[in-house]
């Protein structure tokens, strides 16, 4: 039950892009492991900047 | 085994409930069938025809790693899990178009509209966003633009960038019509969507200083206080003292949403255009399942016949025959240009394998249409007299409630003004005559369909959620499309001199803000002086550009099917091009050309400046008759301008597809090279 509810709760996040950052770093650590990665606030500055700035809805 | 036993089921299914809205013809009939029905053909499409496209036609390659594989930088390029990919496209994808649409063509009665949403998704909106999603996916995410510069050369592409700039325009016009009309002294609505401003600049304080990227947070509190500025909204509409703070007349409300756009589109994202789209997506998500089971459990009975007297094209929201008009009115219910802009940029870096395209683009498309059915029940299941009062302008059937009621019983369906006065003291509003827009009707209806499965009781509370709800979509989109539309202008400019082109130089942000603002406030001005209420003159000319785009997409994707040696299969996509540059081809030279005053729009313009000369016109319809006699010409040239760059886009694509069967030379293909795939299986979240 409590594995079930941690699923829902893992899909909930990535849905709503809740758990950029922790992929973000997943990655980092995974193809760049040397540099240091962004921090959190950094991050989701940069992130927000970019997804906002095409056509990011419709009509 | 049992997947061919499920396609007999659902096809036998489909074919009854098919059959069932056929022949219920004199006698009113149950929304479920229009569900079931809806249900079954998306299903069974999505199985065998978008099977079919993705297999043969595609070539669709599960062992072709995608370029969120290849070039996976944990950002933008990231391989997705397909339902994730599902659920932000559609999120994407969705807009108020499917829900003002369908209302607006209900004027028809409920089948012309349902057969086109269900037809012209499966074979026409599901299969554009499949196709340019695939070709995108294989281009490294490239855009349409960019595409059409790659593969025909630089002048298609220059036709695209000019057109959805032209769109983006229109669009953002009769959103903010429609969003004055939904709060045009209506104080408890405009206090309501007032509200979401502070709300959304609090939840981008929220994620900008305190909790970095705590979406989920940002959006459960601004959930919260939006529904509180609903709640509270209500409270203002009682107070005598507060209600005049927020009653205004359309043309303020102009000025405010004008004034709103412009600060939109310069102010820095993250304090107001994120967190917005973030309350916006989440409305959006929940308000669509909602009314879903709503529409399921409540299965109300509709009320419209099945086709109206108004086929001949003397309907009172918009003029013009069900051909081509239910084709250009329904627009993104069943297919749409923009969501090509969607299906090559964002989505493609997120596949992680190309056998997802057929989930996530004809998946996402097919109930994105499936929303348009539902906002066609909500607006056919009102009173056929209940629904023309509301969405009739005054202009056409009378300024007082007893001349409304009049003409509109004189059509055959009867209403009276106690039975308005009766729904608008219910819905919490002091009037509904003359609410044109198609948003507060569709608001009547989801807060019928909502009341009655979830009480009775709250029916002001159910119709303001609905308005909210409408009026943060057509905002979030507004304020998306004012910016896209920045850019785009600043792009423009770049070309003839370079520092106008840097997107954070301030003068030239303000300048290009200035002039898409301008642009779209100018349209929305002269709608909201319009006696007839506006949105009958531009809705069709959103309908007209927005097909025009997605014209220019199935060309796109045409052009590549040939170049890379499919022709055999190009009826896929040319088949439905070659529907759209029909309809709007027609639809176009009607605008154009027709001597009906009611479809015309230069001889509408003609007619008003024959009255004015004449004398005959009231003061205050003098006053303003010169601004629409000018805006009439204008958008008739707009007409013009729109089929002008959809044939060139077809006959660029038609030259180079003829060189290409001719065996001469071509631009060649832009596609990435074949890499072979290392990843198993997208991965779920953990």
């Amino acid at each position: 039950m409590r594995a079930r509810l941690h699923r829902v709760w893992s899909w909930i996040r990535a849905l709503s892009g809740d758990d950029a950052y922790e992929r973000y770093l997943a990655h980092h650590a995974r193809c760049h492991g040397r540099d240091s990665p962004l921090s959190r606030r950094e991050f989701c500055a940069r992130e927000q900047e970019r997804r906002w700035s095409g056509v990011s809805r419709c009509c | 085994m049992l997947k061919k036993l499920l396609g007999v089921v659902l096809a036998l299914v489909g074919a009854f409930a098919v059959g069932g809205i056929a022949l219920h013809r004199n006698e009113p009939i149950n929304a479920l069938w229009i569900i079931t029905a809806a249900v079954c053909i998306y299903l069974l499409g999505y199985r065998i025809y978008a099977a079919w496209i993705a297999s043969r036609v595609l070539g669709v390659d599960p062992t072709r790693a995608t370029p969120a594989e290849r070039l996976n930088n944990g950002r933008d390029f990231v391989p997705t899990h397909r339902a994730i990919v599902f659920g932000h496209h559609f999120a994407a994808i969705a807009g108020p178009g499917p829900l003002v649409g369908p209302t607006l063509a209900s004027q028809f009665g409920y089948l012309p509209g349902t057969l086109w949403i269900l037809v012209g998704a499966v074979f026409g909106g599901c299969v554009q966003d499949m196709v340019v999603l695939l070709l995108s996916t294989r281009r490294n995410g490239r855009s349409l633009g960019q595409m059409a510069r790659d593969e025909f050369g630089p002048v298609g592409g220059m036709a695209a960038l000019v057109g959805t700039l032209l769109i983006m325009v229109i669009l953002c016009a009769v959103l903010s019509l429609v969003v004055v009309n939904v709060m045009k002294h209506s104080p408890w609505a405009t206090s309501t969507v007032v509200a979401t401003i502070p709300a959304a600049v609090l939840v981008g304080l929220y994620l900008r200083l305190w909790r970095p990227g705590r979406v989920l947070e940002g959006t459960i509190l601004g959930a919260a206080l939006i529904l509180f500025a609903l709640v509270g909204g209500g409270w203002i509409d009682h107070q005598p003292w507060l209600r005049g703070w927020f009653d205004y007349s359309g043309l303020a409300l102009a000025g405010f949403v004008i004034v709103y756009g412009f600060l939109a589109a310069i102010l820095p994202v993250w304090l107001l255009l994120a967190p917005r789209d973030y309350l916006s997506t989440f409305l959006k998500l929940g308000t669509v399942i909602l009314l879903g089971v709503a529409v399921v459990i409540a299965h109300p009975m509709i009320k419209m016949p099945a086709v109206t007297q108004f086929v001949d094209g003397t309907g009172p929201l918009f003029g013009g025959k069900v051909f081509p008009f239910v084709f250009i009115t329904i627009a993104c219910g069943a297919i749409s240009g923009f969501h090509a802009l969607i299906a090559s940029g964002t989505t493609p870096k997120l596949i992680t394998n190309e056998g997802d395209v057929r989930l996530v683009g004809y998946g996402s498309m097919a109930l994105e249409s499936f929303v348009a059915i539902m906002a066609l029940i909500a607006a056919t299941l009102l009173d056929p007299g209940v629904f023309f009062a509301i969405n009739s302008g005054a202009g056409i059937v009378g300024a007082t409630p007893e001349a409304a009621v009049q003409t509109i019983t004189s059509w055959g369906f009867p209403v009276t003004v106690e039975q308005m006065q009766h729904l608008a003291h219910a819905m919490g509003e002091t009037t509904l005559f003359a609410r044109t827009g198609g948003a507060p009707s569709l608001a009547v209806g989801m807060a019928s369909i909502f009341g009655s499965t979830f009480g009775e009781g709250l029916l002001a509370l159910w119709y303001h959620f609905a308005i909210m709800f409408e009026a943060v979509f057509l905002l979030a989109t507004l304020d998306a499309g004012t910016r896209v539309g920045r850019f785009m202008v600043q792009d423009l400019l770049g070309r003839a001199w370079e520092p106008l082109g840097r997107t954070s130089w301030y003068p030239s942000v303000m300048l290009a803000s200035g002039i898409i603002v301008g642009a779209w406030g100018y349209f929305l001005y002269v709608g909201v002086i319009d006696p007839n209420g506006g949105v009958n003159i531009l809705w069709p000319l959103f309908g007209i550009s927005n097909q025009m785009l997605a014209a220019i997409a199935l060309s796109v994707a045409t052009g590549i099917l040939v170049k890379s040696g499919r022709a055999r299969y190009v009826w896929v996509t040319l088949a439905p091009l070659a529907w759209l540059a029909i309809v709007t081809t027609t639809a176009a030279w009607q605008k154009i050309v027709s001597p009906d005053v009611h479809v015309g729009l230069f001889a509408a313009a003609d007619d008003l400046a024959a009255k004015l000369a004449a004398g005959s016109l009231s003061p205050e319809r003098a006053k303003v008759a010169p601004q629409l006699i000018f805006n009439q010409r204008l958008d008739a040239y707009l007409a013009m301008l729109f089929t002008a760059i959809l044939w060139f886009v077809i006959l660029d694509m038609a030259r180079i597809s003829l060189r290409r069967l001719r065996g001469q030379s071509v631009p060649e293909s832009s596609e990435a090279p074949y890499v072979a795939t290392r990843l198993k299986a997208a991965g779920a979240p953990s």
